[in-house]
């Protein structure tokens, strides 16, 4: 009994300081946040706030720059999850077929990812941003094709959102691509051969065979790319600068960093609402990804 | 369908730079296996017996060569086009898919005028799956299936479409000892029941013995022999063939033929007319010895064991190539273990003498 006492107290203490460490700086704030979401008009410095209440949440949900928030957020997460998805998955597949170049093509693929965004962003400029010079490189295009110059960066809103877009799955396609080419390789080559034997399609054996292998991590994927979308933020400062608002670009997590910092800020209570209700999106759509993932094992034949 | 292969041969490139020379894997072969028969590819690990496989599978393209199955020359033919089955080492069964989707899926692939309906696949899928009698077993997944059971779904998948000629790679290996022998009559029994002409890969000559037709011993790309298993067990060829069949292996000795008679150190152990004079391997089966106190061939006695019908007899002798002389001897037998030597007369139909240089068999 009491060497089990003894084991156990060991290993507590083996874990003290990660559990402190996660206390103090995960933990603690979680727990924060939720109730200052519920706290009216509260206040850092005085620690006070005027009574409790779902008034945070009521005030975020109708501030029109919250909803512009929401809306670019979603709609980059609609865009940029399937797309980054497939795209890395048609990448990998390339790459798994070729043998000449191959380890070319994967660094080549891979260096977004070890490049430093600032000067992705400034790749992105040089692409479509207007200054007195020069229209940028796409906009060149566009009118050597005959069409009329847009302006990406201040223009209309689907200009920019398409830029965001770009953007964002150029950021996260290295990853996507990396993980899956390892796992396409690791699909044993005998089922490959046992599927020409039986006559199997190119496409039947991609939809019945290559597909499933790999699904566990195509899943691991979309809900990273789902969550990793729905804390977008750097990406939209490095294009349209710091006043997203003003730019109509703002995403949820900057919506709550103005809220803490930007020159509307402090007020706490409507960022942790913010925060929470993001918090609450994610969750959602992680659990409807989980049964999905389930139901599918459990459907397949 | 007879299967032909005419100087069939398979060179793989080289990828070691000090040997820039291509690997012959498969060496002009050219061989029948003839109609309804289960057949044996049989040697030791790299000699070519799974390329082959491959090669008649269509897996790989041969070098050189050509392969027909009855009168049709299918060498230039895709797998699926060929109408074989495949069992793999290792199984290969869809682990995402049960038994059931899995034996179906051959079905599935079918196109055209060759298109089953769901009920006729269904059925097809169901009577396969009877033969291997697992038919009880259609909604697991592989994972949730015993060795055997996975080799019996395997087996059922490579036979559903009904193909012309059914391989199986090292079918037995994964499996463990009591479950290889009940399996092998299995196949057997199967492929009987099928008459479908059939084509198995061993390393165990144990395995080939017990269920072939007949057996092809292979050796670094090269056909050594073709025949019955007893054929080949009673005659061999050469001193491989002779080695790599039979449990406990054959003894061999170095020896020397002088006027007609058959010398292992200085005794003349055997008459062996009409073989040249001069260094030769002599090499006697476990089951070539007789004890017999008048008998020509003495060996020191390391000591015995008992098998109940049988007694292992463990000796050594100077001359011998192996570890220790093997000789297997009835239990009516009664050998003293206290004496250093023992005497034996020697079967002439179980020993059998090689050159010493190419190894051909003499006598």
């Amino acid at each position: 009994m009491e060497s089990t006492f003894k084991s156990n107290l060991k290993a507590w203490l083996y874990l003290l300081p990660a559990l402190v460490f996660l206390g103090v700086f995960m933990i603690y704030p979680l727990v924060d946040v939720f109730i200052y979401s519920f706290e009216e008009g509260y206040n850092s410095a005085s620690q006070t706030s005027f009574g409790t209440g779902i008034y945070n949440y009521s005030y975020v949900l109708h501030d029109p720059y919250f909803l512009q928030a929401l809306k670019n957020t979603l709609i980059l997460v609609a865009i940029t999850v399937p797309t980054s998805t497939i795209l890395s998955l048609l990448i990998s597949l390339g790459l798994n077929k070729i043998t000449k170049l191959k380890e070319l093509f994967q660094t080549v693929y891979f260096l977004p990812y070890v490049t430093n965004t600032l000067a992705v962003g400034l790749v992105f400029m040089i692409l479509f941003k207007k200054t007195a010079y020069t229209d940028g490189l796409v906009n060149l295009l566009i009118t050597a094709f005959g069409g009329k110059s847009v302006d990406f960066i201040e223009g209309p809103y689907w200009a920019k959102m398409m830029v965001l877009c770009i953007y964002t799955i150029w950021i996260v396609m290295p990853f996507k691509v990396l993980v899956l080419t390892s796992s396409l390789a690791s699909v044993n080559p005998i089922y490959y051969s046992a599927a020409r034997v039986d006559g199997t399609s190119n496409t039947r054996i991609f939809f019945r065979i290559t597909l499933p292998m790999i699904s566990p991590m195509i899943f691991y994927l979309v809900i990273t790319g789902f969550i990793g979308a729905f804390k977008a933020y750097s990406d939209a400062v490095a294009l349209f600068g710091t006043d997203l608002n003003v730019a109509e670009m703002n995403t949820i997590v900057g919506y709550v960093y103005d809220m803490l910092y930007g020159d509307s800020g402090g007020y706490p209570s409507y960022a942790s609402a913010a925060a929470i209700i993001l918090f609450t999106i994610v969750l959602t759509i992680t659990v409807i990804n989980l049964l999905v993932r389930n139901k599918s094992n459990l459907v397949q034949k | 369908m007879k299967v032909v292969l005419k100087n069939l041969t398979k060179r793989f490139p080289s990828r070691d730079k000090k040997h820039p020379e291509d690997v012959i894997a498969v060496n002009d072969f050219d061989f029948t296996i003839p109609d309804g028969k289960l057949i044996g590819l049989l040697g030791p690990s790299g000699c070519g017996k799974s390329t082959t496989l491959n090669l008649i599978s269509g897996l790989e393209k041969p070098t050189k060569g050509q392969i027909f199955f009855g009168d049709d020359d299918v060498t230039k033919l895709p797998p699926e086009n060929r109408g074989i089955g495949l069992v793999f080492q290792n199984y290969a069964l869809y682990p995402h898919l049960t038994v059931r989707g899995n034996i179906l899926f051959p079905l599935q692939n079918l196109k055209g005028s060759a298109k089953m309906s769901k009920q006729d696949m269904e059925a097809a899928a169901l009577k396969a799956a009877k033969l291997v009698q697992i038919d009880n077993l259609m909604e697991r997944k592989p994972a949730e299936l015993s060795g055997g059971q996975q080799q019996r779904v395997a087996i059922a998948r490579a036979l559903v479409k009904m193909p012309k000629v059914l391989l199986l790679d090292e079918p037995l290996s994964n499996l463990d000892a009591r479950l290889r022998l009940q399996t092998r009559e299995e196949i057997r029994r199967i492929q009987k029941e099928t008459g479908i002409t059939t084509i198995f890969v061993t390393h165990d000559q144990e395995e080939a013995m017990s269920i072939c037709d007949e057996i092809v011993v292979m050796k670094d790309g090269v056909v050594h022999q073709i025949g019955k298993p007893q054929e080949v067990y009673d005659n061999p060829k050469n001193l491989f063939v002779a080695k790599f069949l039979g449990t406990p292996p054959i003894n061999v000795f170095k020896g020397k033929v002088k006027d007609g008679g058959l010398y292992i150190g200085d005794e003349k152990v055997l008459d062996a007319e009409g073989v040249r004079d001069g260094d030769v391997y002599a090499a006697i089966r476990p089951e070539g010895f007789k004890p017999d106190d008048n008998g020509a061939f003495s060996l020191d006695l390391e000591r015995i064991e008992v098998m109940g019908r049988d007694i292992s007899v463990i000796a050594h002798h100077e001359a011998c190539e192996n570890v220790d002389i093997r000789a297997i001897i009835s239990s009516e037998y009664v050998i003293d273990t206290r004496r250093e030597k023992v005497r034996c007369g020697l079967n002439p139909r179980k020993v059998f003498i090689f050159d010493d240089k190419t190894e051909e068999r003499l006598f």
